[in-house]
């Protein structure tokens, strides 16, 4: 298909044109020669999104979500590429299970799926996973995610080894040690009688991480970083030269754990909603570039598994519909950093971390983009989310940045009613 | 006259003036315990549920006695000898009971906020007999009752709470529910078992049991649970006792007319000797017989509400 797009702001152009011929960009042809004219109505062009942090819940819980609803959620969400964590079941802990993720992505054709393996077998911190074996079948990075390493020795292990495949190692740090609470301690957990989960838990493993990043000399990535000091251990082991990168999520800049006063259980995830003070300071970091990426840890859960005693239910929240009018509201419209910035954050940082080669807009690359509606006011509903999820806590918020088309390698992948 | 909620989540949920109401209906509700024909026609045709999902003597039986004394139709289920031992979820389990024109459910369950999150899908008007860590509501309000008919006022008044502050419902709501009536609050545990920012609930925080009990005009022991021991919360019984409890050296520091309350069951020679537990100053047992009445209250008022809608 011969696509042209007009009446459009190309970001990062003077452009008001796009051409797409089969699933590249292209130069300019003349108009009767396109399939379809796309009139944009004034609306920018991105180029198409990255999270490198989802679950899509394929194999195994395909009751909260399966490759195909995910994927249409990402796209919805302006996401041309995904990366999924491997706490599927089976545990995406080989290649064979790797494959399968792919064929059924490459079937929904929805999006870039880009597979994070295990780092160790079943998630289980004994063995290390078939780390190579994955990466010729795809994986982009390691993590045990949902299950931080929690034995030094052994993230030394998958530190080193998945650095003779030049795999990047993602870690979700919080020492269980230190208790596994159903939110942050701290006053509100206190008042509610909630056992809490303290920022130590968190930073202890950071620290950890870039010690031993450092130690060894190889890079590490620290998933949704929720704390204060979690930003300063990061900024400083960064301004010594130490491999390290970090992402955090919209949540950690948008809401705090006061929300958790109701026992409402859509602000229950792991890490916590933390206090203002590190909201402000995950915010700093995103500012001055501590921060390389947003994620949205897009964790899709039944009505059952919420609609529980709040200590009982599921950790996580839905994100991929969210997810760009958050960072666009709260980020860029609040004046904290430009739209340049938060392209950097959710595409061109993931994509270089992880070595995909997304963001490129010219002639000849992938033609993968979204066209976003910067302007008008829209109400988020959860009601109208393509994600099989419904546990979102931004249900009925006033945003800007509303998707209007997706398009990957070519094809489009989300176009909103009008 | 009643309450402005259709249920009683917590001490946070009510206003000064309701909690006045509930004691003061409390007072009169005594007399009818101790009269010799326990009978009123208060919840006459009127159903009345406690669904409980732990353990419990004092507060069960005296919720139950409260309805039957008031004349409503009262049933009891439990999580261990019903359907929520074959899985059945809390809200399936609520509705069940809200399906069967219950009036009042009466529940205790150790998640805190399981009430909350059930009580807005509910008709029933939600009695919380207890949520996890959260509060218990008509403890506190016992304990203020038994405070009540000592004091002509809560206002300036010195309590102190010592014990398992952090697994402690009992603490927050008498903190919650004392700190609104202007009394101060004093605790003191050990610190493995001092929840972070408990002073941000109005609290003082003291450094050792002289220091919490100290011109204290209530004393209020708190049961540690003895299997804390074993998560390392503390070393051993004997430990506990020396350094944490109220002992009749201990008690003396406090007001020469202060009394001792402990909302029960007690872990006797841990929290507190056999001898304060008995002493002239103990009012535990009398908080027993307040549990009646105060529950009485709180039924009678919800129910007065549910009558004027």
């Amino acid at each position: 298909m011969k696509y042209i797009l007009t009446n459009c702001k190309v970001f990062g152009s003077e452009k008001t044109k796009i051409y797409i011929d089969g699933e590249k960009f292209a130069d300019p042809f003349p108009e009767d020669q396109a399939d379809e004219v796309i009139d944009c109505k004034g609306n920018t062009v991105l180029p198409g999104l990255v999270d490198m942090h989802v679950h899509l819940r394929e194999p195994g819980y395909e009751y909260r979500e399966t490759i195909a609803t995910g994927t249409a959620a990402a796209a919805r969400g302006g996401f041309t590429a995904v990366c999924p964590m491997p706490n599927t079941h089976p545990v995406c802990d080989n290649a064979a299970v790797v494959s399968g993720i792919l064929k059924k992505a490459r079937e929904a054709g929805n999006c870039r799926v880009y597979p994070i393996g295990a780092a160790t077998k079943e998630i289980g911190d004994t063995e290390l996973a078939e780390i190579g074996l994955m990466k010729e079948a795809g994986i982009v990075a390691v993590s045990d995610d949902g299950n931080p390493i929690p034995n030094a020795g052994m993230m030394r292990k998958v530190l080193e080894y998945s650095s003779d495949f030049d795999i990047p190692v993602l870690n979700h740090c919080e020492d269980r040690s230190l208790g596994i609470g159903a939110m942050n301690e701290g006053e509100v957990s206190t008042s509610i009688g909630i056992r809490g989960c303290s920022t130590a838990a968190e930073d202890i493993m950071i620290a950890r991480d870039i010690i031993l990043a450092e130690y060894l000399g190889v890079p590490v990535h620290i998933c949704h970083v929720s704390t204060k000091d979690g930003i300063r251990m990061i900024r400083d082991a960064k301004a010594r030269g130490v491999k390290v990168t970090c992402e955090t999520c919209p949540h950690y800049f948008t809401l705090t754990d006061a929300c958790c006063e109701n026992y409402d259980t859509n602000f229950k995830m792991h890490p916590p909603l933390r206090t203002q003070e590190h909201v402000d300071a995950i915010i700093e970091g995103i500012k001055d570039g501590t921060v390389d990426c947003i994620v949205t840890d897009h964790a899709p859960h039944h009505q059952d598994e919420k609609e529980v005693e709040f200590s009982h239910a599921n950790n996580g929240i839905v994100g991929l519909e969210s997810s760009f009018a958050l960072g666009y509201t709260y980020l860029v419209k609040a004046g904290h950093i430009t739209l340049q910035r938060l392209i950097e954050l959710m595409c061109f940082n993931p994509s270089k971390i992880l070595k995909l080669g997304r963001g490129g807009m010219e002639t000849g690359d992938d033609a993968d983009l979204t066209v976003m509606d910067l302007d008008n006011e829209f109400t988020f509903e959860k009601d109208k989310m393509l994600t099989k999820g419904r546990n979102t806590p931004y249900d009925g918020w006033k945003l800007y940045g509303e998707t209007q088309l997706t398009i990957m390698g070519g094809k489009k992948t989300y176009e909103k009613l009008c | 006259m009643g309450l402005k909620s259709k249920d009683l989540l917590g001490m946070k949920q009510l206003t000064p003036e309701e909690i006045m109401e509930i004691l003061d209906t409390a007072k009169t509700m005594k007399l009818v315990i101790s009269s010799a024909n326990k009978k009123t026609s208060h919840l006459q045709g009127k159903s009345v549920v406690t669904l409980f999902y732990e353990n419990s003597t004092r507060t069960r039986l005296s919720f139950e006695l409260a309805s039957k004394y008031m004349g409503s139709a009262s049933a009891n289920i439990s999580a261990s000898g019903s359907s929520v031992a074959k899985g059945e979820s809390l809200l399936d389990t609520a509705r069940t009971i809200d399906m069967m024109g219950t009036d009042i459910i009466i529940m205790r369950h150790p998640q805190s906020g399981a009430p909350h999150s059930i009580a807005n899908k509910l008709k029933a008007s939600i009695v919380n007999a207890g949520d996890g860590m959260n509060e218990h509501p008509t403890q506190a309000l016992l304990d203020m009752l038994t405070m009540y008919e000592r004091f002509d006022t809560f206002e300036g008044k010195n309590i102190a709470i010592c014990g398992d502050v952090y697994h402690s419902r009992v603490v927050r709501s008498n903190a919650i529910g004392l700190a609104k009536l202007g009394a101060h609050v004093s605790v003191y545990g050990p610190r493995t078992m001092m929840p972070i920012g408990i002073e941000k609930m109005g609290v003082r925080v003291a450094s050792s049991v002289a220091d919490c009990v100290k011109d204290a005009d209530a004393v209020m022991g708190l049961r540690v649970q003895l299997e804390r021991q074993k998560s390392s919360l503390f070393p051993s019984v004997a430990e506990y006792a020396r350094f944490y409890a109220i002992t009749p050296e201990m008690l003396k520091l406090a007001k020469p007319d202060a009394f001792l309350m402990h909302p029960g069951p007690c872990n006797h020679g841990v929290e507190l000797p056999t001898a304060v537990y008995d002493c002239d100053q103990s009012v535990i047992n009398e908080q027993v017989t307040n549990g009646v009445a105060v529950r009485m209250a709180v039924l009678y008022l919800l129910m007065a509400r549910r009558n004027n809608l």
